[in-house]
Protein backbone atom coordinates (compact mmCIF):
# COMPACT_ATOMS: atom_id res chain seq x y z
CA UNK A 1 0.00 0.00 0.00
CA UNK A 2 2.56 2.35 0.87
CA UNK A 3 4.85 1.42 -2.02
CA UNK A 4 2.00 1.87 -4.29
CA UNK A 5 0.95 5.79 -3.16
CA UNK A 6 4.66 6.48 -2.80
CA UNK A 7 4.94 7.38 -6.49
CA UNK A 8 4.56 10.92 -6.26
CA UNK A 9 2.79 11.22 -9.73
CA UNK A 10 0.09 8.20 -8.75
CA UNK A 11 -0.33 10.04 -5.58
CA UNK A 12 -1.40 13.31 -7.33
CA UNK A 13 -3.86 11.22 -9.36
CA UNK A 14 -5.31 9.77 -6.71
CA UNK A 15 -5.26 12.96 -4.63
CA UNK A 16 -6.61 14.70 -7.49
CA UNK A 17 -9.75 12.80 -7.56
CA UNK A 18 -9.70 12.56 -3.72
CA UNK A 19 -9.82 16.61 -3.48
CA UNK A 20 -13.01 17.80 -4.12
CA UNK A 21 -15.52 15.37 -2.61
CA UNK A 22 -13.10 15.47 0.02
CA UNK A 23 -13.71 19.37 0.80
CA UNK A 24 -17.11 19.08 -0.25
CA UNK A 25 -18.33 16.32 2.58
CA UNK A 26 -15.77 18.25 5.31
CA UNK A 27 -17.72 21.76 4.17
CA UNK A 28 -21.12 19.92 4.90
CA UNK A 29 -19.99 18.39 8.13
CA UNK A 30 -18.41 21.53 9.47
CA UNK A 31 -21.76 23.19 8.79
CA UNK A 32 -24.14 20.81 10.23
CA UNK A 33 -21.94 20.92 13.31
CA UNK A 34 -21.74 24.06 13.51
CA UNK A 35 -25.85 24.20 13.34
CA UNK A 36 -26.12 21.58 16.10
CA UNK A 37 -23.41 22.69 18.34
CA UNK A 38 -24.56 26.64 18.43
CA UNK A 39 -28.30 26.35 17.72
CA UNK A 40 -29.78 23.18 18.45
CA UNK A 41 -27.73 21.53 20.99
CA UNK A 42 -28.64 22.58 24.66
CA UNK A 43 -26.18 24.01 27.42
CA UNK A 44 -24.29 21.99 29.57
CA UNK A 45 -26.01 21.80 33.22
CA UNK A 46 -23.27 22.06 35.07
CA UNK A 47 -20.76 24.31 32.77
CA UNK A 48 -23.79 26.11 31.00
CA UNK A 49 -23.27 27.49 27.18
CA UNK A 50 -18.64 27.05 28.05
CA UNK A 51 -19.65 23.57 26.69
CA UNK A 52 -19.81 24.85 22.89
CA UNK A 53 -16.22 25.68 23.43
CA UNK A 54 -15.79 21.78 23.67
CA UNK A 55 -16.82 21.49 19.75
CA UNK A 56 -14.30 23.35 18.22
CA UNK A 57 -11.32 22.89 21.32
CA UNK A 58 -11.97 19.00 21.21
CA UNK A 59 -11.05 18.35 17.87
CA UNK A 60 -8.40 21.26 17.46
CA UNK A 61 -6.59 18.81 20.00
CA UNK A 62 -6.81 15.16 18.33
CA UNK A 63 -5.89 17.05 15.25
CA UNK A 64 -3.15 18.49 17.23
CA UNK A 65 -2.43 15.07 18.68
CA UNK A 66 -2.95 12.95 15.74
CA UNK A 67 -1.68 15.45 13.22
CA UNK A 68 1.71 14.93 14.99
CA UNK A 69 1.81 10.96 15.32
CA UNK A 70 1.48 11.17 11.43
CA UNK A 71 4.07 14.12 10.94
CA UNK A 72 6.27 11.46 13.30
CA UNK A 73 5.66 8.58 10.87
CA UNK A 74 6.66 10.81 7.83
CA UNK A 75 9.84 11.09 9.98
CA UNK A 76 10.57 7.86 10.41
CA UNK A 77 9.44 6.63 6.75
CA UNK A 78 12.01 9.74 5.72
CA UNK A 79 15.02 8.71 8.11
CA UNK A 80 14.41 4.80 7.23
CA UNK A 81 13.82 4.94 3.10
CA UNK A 82 14.65 8.18 2.50
CA UNK A 83 11.29 8.67 0.65
CA UNK A 84 10.78 12.03 -0.75
CA UNK A 85 6.91 11.67 -0.49
CA UNK A 86 7.30 10.93 3.12
CA UNK A 87 9.88 14.24 3.53
CA UNK A 88 6.74 16.51 1.15
CA UNK A 89 3.68 14.91 3.59
CA UNK A 90 5.95 16.30 6.52
CA UNK A 91 6.62 19.47 5.43
CA UNK A 92 2.86 19.72 4.73
CA UNK A 93 1.30 18.68 7.31
CA UNK A 94 3.43 20.36 10.18
CA UNK A 95 1.33 24.48 9.64
CA UNK A 96 -1.59 22.46 9.91
CA UNK A 97 -0.54 20.77 13.10
CA UNK A 98 0.93 23.56 14.40
CA UNK A 99 -2.14 25.76 13.85
CA UNK A 100 -4.76 23.17 15.29
CA UNK A 101 -2.34 22.88 18.64
CA UNK A 102 -1.98 26.72 18.97
CA UNK A 103 -6.24 26.48 18.46
CA UNK A 104 -5.70 24.07 21.35
CA UNK A 105 -4.11 26.38 23.92
CA UNK A 106 -5.95 29.23 23.03
CA UNK A 107 -9.69 28.19 22.69
CA UNK A 108 -8.44 26.10 26.43
CA UNK A 109 -7.57 29.43 27.38
CA UNK A 110 -10.78 30.81 26.59
CA UNK A 111 -12.48 27.48 28.26
CA UNK A 112 -10.30 28.03 31.62
CA UNK A 113 -10.83 31.24 32.25
CA UNK A 114 -14.81 30.68 33.32
CA UNK A 115 -14.57 27.52 34.33
CA UNK A 116 -11.19 27.08 36.36
CA UNK A 117 -11.08 31.15 37.25
CA UNK A 118 -7.50 31.03 35.17
CA UNK A 119 -6.49 31.60 31.55
CA UNK A 120 -3.42 29.18 32.14
CA UNK A 121 -2.22 26.83 34.85
CA UNK A 122 1.20 24.64 35.01
CA UNK A 123 -1.07 21.91 35.03
CA UNK A 124 0.65 18.32 33.10
CA UNK A 125 -2.28 18.15 29.81
CA UNK A 126 -1.65 22.02 29.09
CA UNK A 127 2.36 22.11 29.64
CA UNK A 128 2.76 18.76 27.64
CA UNK A 129 0.30 20.28 24.42
CA UNK A 130 2.50 23.81 24.17
CA UNK A 131 5.32 21.45 24.28
CA UNK A 132 3.70 19.68 21.50
CA UNK A 133 3.15 23.00 19.52
CA UNK A 134 7.21 24.20 20.50
CA UNK A 135 8.12 20.34 18.59
CA UNK A 136 5.85 21.09 15.47
CA UNK A 137 7.35 25.10 15.38
CA UNK A 138 11.08 23.59 15.84
CA UNK A 139 9.87 20.81 12.64
CA UNK A 140 9.06 23.55 10.70
CA UNK A 141 12.23 26.07 11.29
CA UNK A 142 14.59 22.87 10.74
CA UNK A 143 12.32 22.04 7.28
CA UNK A 144 12.38 25.30 5.97
CA UNK A 145 15.53 27.28 7.57
CA UNK A 146 18.44 26.35 5.20
CA UNK A 147 19.18 27.50 1.73
CA UNK A 148 18.45 24.49 0.23
CA UNK A 149 15.47 23.28 1.43
CA UNK A 150 16.50 19.31 1.41
CA UNK A 151 19.55 20.07 3.91
CA UNK A 152 16.41 20.36 6.07
CA UNK A 153 14.50 17.47 5.76
CA UNK A 154 16.73 14.99 7.73
CA UNK A 155 17.02 17.43 10.59
CA UNK A 156 12.99 17.95 10.32
CA UNK A 157 12.38 14.48 10.36
CA UNK A 158 14.71 13.20 13.21
CA UNK A 159 12.97 16.04 15.14
CA UNK A 160 9.50 14.69 14.40
CA UNK A 161 10.80 11.21 15.52
CA UNK A 162 11.80 12.75 18.78
CA UNK A 163 8.88 14.43 19.50
CA UNK A 164 6.72 11.67 19.33
CA UNK A 165 7.78 10.71 23.18
CA UNK A 166 5.46 13.38 23.98
CA UNK A 167 2.43 12.03 22.24
CA UNK A 168 1.34 9.84 25.08
CA UNK A 169 2.33 12.20 27.64
CA UNK A 170 -0.10 14.43 26.11
CA UNK A 171 -2.68 11.75 26.14
CA UNK A 172 -2.18 10.01 29.29
CA UNK A 173 -1.19 13.30 31.35
CA UNK A 174 -4.52 13.32 33.15
CA UNK A 175 -4.31 9.86 33.85
CA UNK A 176 -0.73 9.81 35.28
CA UNK A 177 -0.71 13.32 37.65
CA UNK A 178 -3.49 15.14 39.34
CA UNK A 179 -4.37 17.79 36.98
CA UNK A 180 -6.96 20.27 36.45
CA UNK A 181 -7.53 19.37 32.71
CA UNK A 182 -11.03 17.09 33.08
CA UNK A 183 -9.96 13.41 32.12
CA UNK A 184 -11.22 11.87 29.03
CA UNK A 185 -14.35 11.74 28.15
CA UNK A 186 -14.80 9.70 24.61
CA UNK A 187 -11.91 6.86 24.33
CA UNK A 188 -11.63 5.96 27.94
CA UNK A 189 -12.70 2.23 29.59
CA UNK A 190 -16.36 2.32 30.25
CA UNK A 191 -17.80 4.33 27.17
CA UNK A 192 -18.51 7.59 25.97
CA UNK A 193 -19.00 9.78 28.96
CA UNK A 194 -20.51 12.42 27.13
CA UNK A 195 -24.92 13.30 26.98
CA UNK A 196 -26.13 11.62 23.21
CA UNK A 197 -27.28 15.63 22.54
CA UNK A 198 -23.58 16.83 23.12
CA UNK A 199 -22.07 13.85 21.06
CA UNK A 200 -23.83 14.51 18.14
CA UNK A 201 -22.04 17.91 17.38
CA UNK A 202 -19.02 16.50 18.77
CA UNK A 203 -18.54 14.02 16.33
CA UNK A 204 -19.54 16.00 13.26
CA UNK A 205 -17.23 18.72 13.99
CA UNK A 206 -14.26 15.88 14.81
CA UNK A 207 -15.37 14.59 11.18
CA UNK A 208 -15.66 17.96 9.84
CA UNK A 209 -12.12 19.02 11.06
CA UNK A 210 -10.29 15.54 10.25
CA UNK A 211 -11.36 15.85 6.48
CA UNK A 212 -10.44 19.82 6.68
CA UNK A 213 -6.96 18.66 7.46
CA UNK A 214 -6.47 16.02 4.86
CA UNK A 215 -7.87 18.08 2.47
CA UNK A 216 -5.25 20.77 3.69
CA UNK A 217 -2.54 18.31 3.38
CA UNK A 218 -3.50 17.04 0.05
CA UNK A 219 -3.30 20.98 -1.28
CA UNK A 220 0.09 21.53 0.55
CA UNK A 221 1.24 18.28 -0.83
CA UNK A 222 0.43 19.50 -4.70
CA UNK A 223 1.97 22.63 -4.02
CA UNK A 224 5.25 21.45 -2.81
CA UNK A 225 5.57 18.67 -5.41
CA UNK A 226 4.64 20.93 -8.22
CA UNK A 227 7.64 23.47 -6.44
CA UNK A 228 9.92 20.76 -6.85
CA UNK A 229 8.89 20.32 -10.04
CA UNK A 230 9.57 23.65 -10.84
CA UNK A 231 12.97 24.18 -9.49
CA UNK A 232 13.93 21.28 -11.18
CA UNK A 233 12.86 22.79 -14.81
CA UNK A 234 14.64 25.82 -13.76
CA UNK A 235 18.16 23.77 -13.36
CA UNK A 236 17.96 21.86 -16.13
CA UNK A 237 17.39 25.57 -18.00
CA UNK A 238 19.96 27.18 -16.51
CA UNK A 239 22.21 24.13 -17.12
CA UNK A 240 21.81 24.30 -20.76
CA UNK A 241 21.34 27.91 -20.73
CA UNK A 242 25.10 27.70 -19.31
CA UNK A 243 26.41 25.50 -22.30
CA UNK B 1 -31.90 36.29 18.85
CA UNK B 2 -30.04 38.63 21.55
CA UNK B 3 -29.79 35.18 23.93
CA UNK B 4 -28.50 33.14 21.25
CA UNK B 5 -25.39 36.32 20.78
CA UNK B 6 -24.96 36.09 24.56
CA UNK B 7 -24.58 32.64 24.75
CA UNK B 8 -25.87 32.47 28.58
CA UNK B 9 -23.38 35.52 29.53
CA UNK B 10 -20.31 33.54 28.19
CA UNK B 11 -19.90 35.45 24.82
CA UNK B 12 -16.97 36.78 25.54
CA UNK B 13 -15.05 33.23 25.85
CA UNK B 14 -17.33 31.26 23.47
CA UNK B 15 -17.27 33.66 20.02
CA UNK B 16 -13.30 34.40 20.37
CA UNK B 17 -13.35 30.62 20.09
CA UNK B 18 -15.13 29.88 16.88
CA UNK B 19 -14.02 33.47 14.89
CA UNK B 20 -10.33 32.16 15.74
CA UNK B 21 -10.77 28.32 14.59
CA UNK B 22 -13.14 28.81 11.57
CA UNK B 23 -10.98 31.84 10.88
CA UNK B 24 -7.63 30.01 11.62
CA UNK B 25 -8.97 27.50 8.96
CA UNK B 26 -10.44 29.72 6.29
CA UNK B 27 -7.07 31.57 6.07
CA UNK B 28 -5.17 27.97 5.69
CA UNK B 29 -7.50 26.58 3.63
CA UNK B 30 -7.54 29.91 0.97
CA UNK B 31 -3.33 30.37 1.59
CA UNK B 32 -2.58 26.29 0.69
CA UNK B 33 -5.29 26.54 -2.20
CA UNK B 34 -3.95 29.73 -3.51
CA UNK B 35 -0.60 28.19 -3.25
CA UNK B 36 -1.37 24.91 -4.96
CA UNK B 37 -3.06 27.18 -7.85
CA UNK B 38 0.09 29.47 -8.16
CA UNK B 39 2.59 26.11 -8.27
CA UNK B 40 0.48 24.51 -10.90
CA UNK B 41 -0.25 27.90 -12.80
CA UNK B 42 3.77 27.98 -12.99
CA UNK B 43 4.64 24.45 -13.69
CA UNK B 44 1.98 25.00 -16.94
CA UNK B 45 3.81 27.73 -18.14
CA UNK B 46 7.47 26.23 -17.85
CA UNK B 47 6.62 22.50 -18.98
CA UNK B 48 6.09 23.16 -22.85
CA UNK B 49 9.27 25.24 -22.87
CA UNK B 50 11.35 22.73 -21.56
CA UNK B 51 9.78 19.20 -22.57
CA UNK B 52 10.40 20.00 -26.54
Amino acid sequence: MFDYLANPTRFMRIADLLLWPLTVLAGGLLLAGLYVGLIASPPDYQQGDTVRIMYVHVPAAWLATLGYVALGLCGLFYVVWRHPLADIALRAMAPAGAMFAFLTLVTGAFWGKPMWGAWWVWDARLTSMLILFFFYLGVIALANGFDQPERGSRPAALLALVGLVNVPIVKFSVDWWNTLHQPASLLRSGGVAIDQAMLLPLLLMLAGMHLYFAVIVILRMKALLAERRITSLQLRQATRGSR
Amino acid sequence: MNSFFSMGGFAAFIWPCYVLTLGGMAWLGLASWQRAKTAAATLDEMSPKTDD
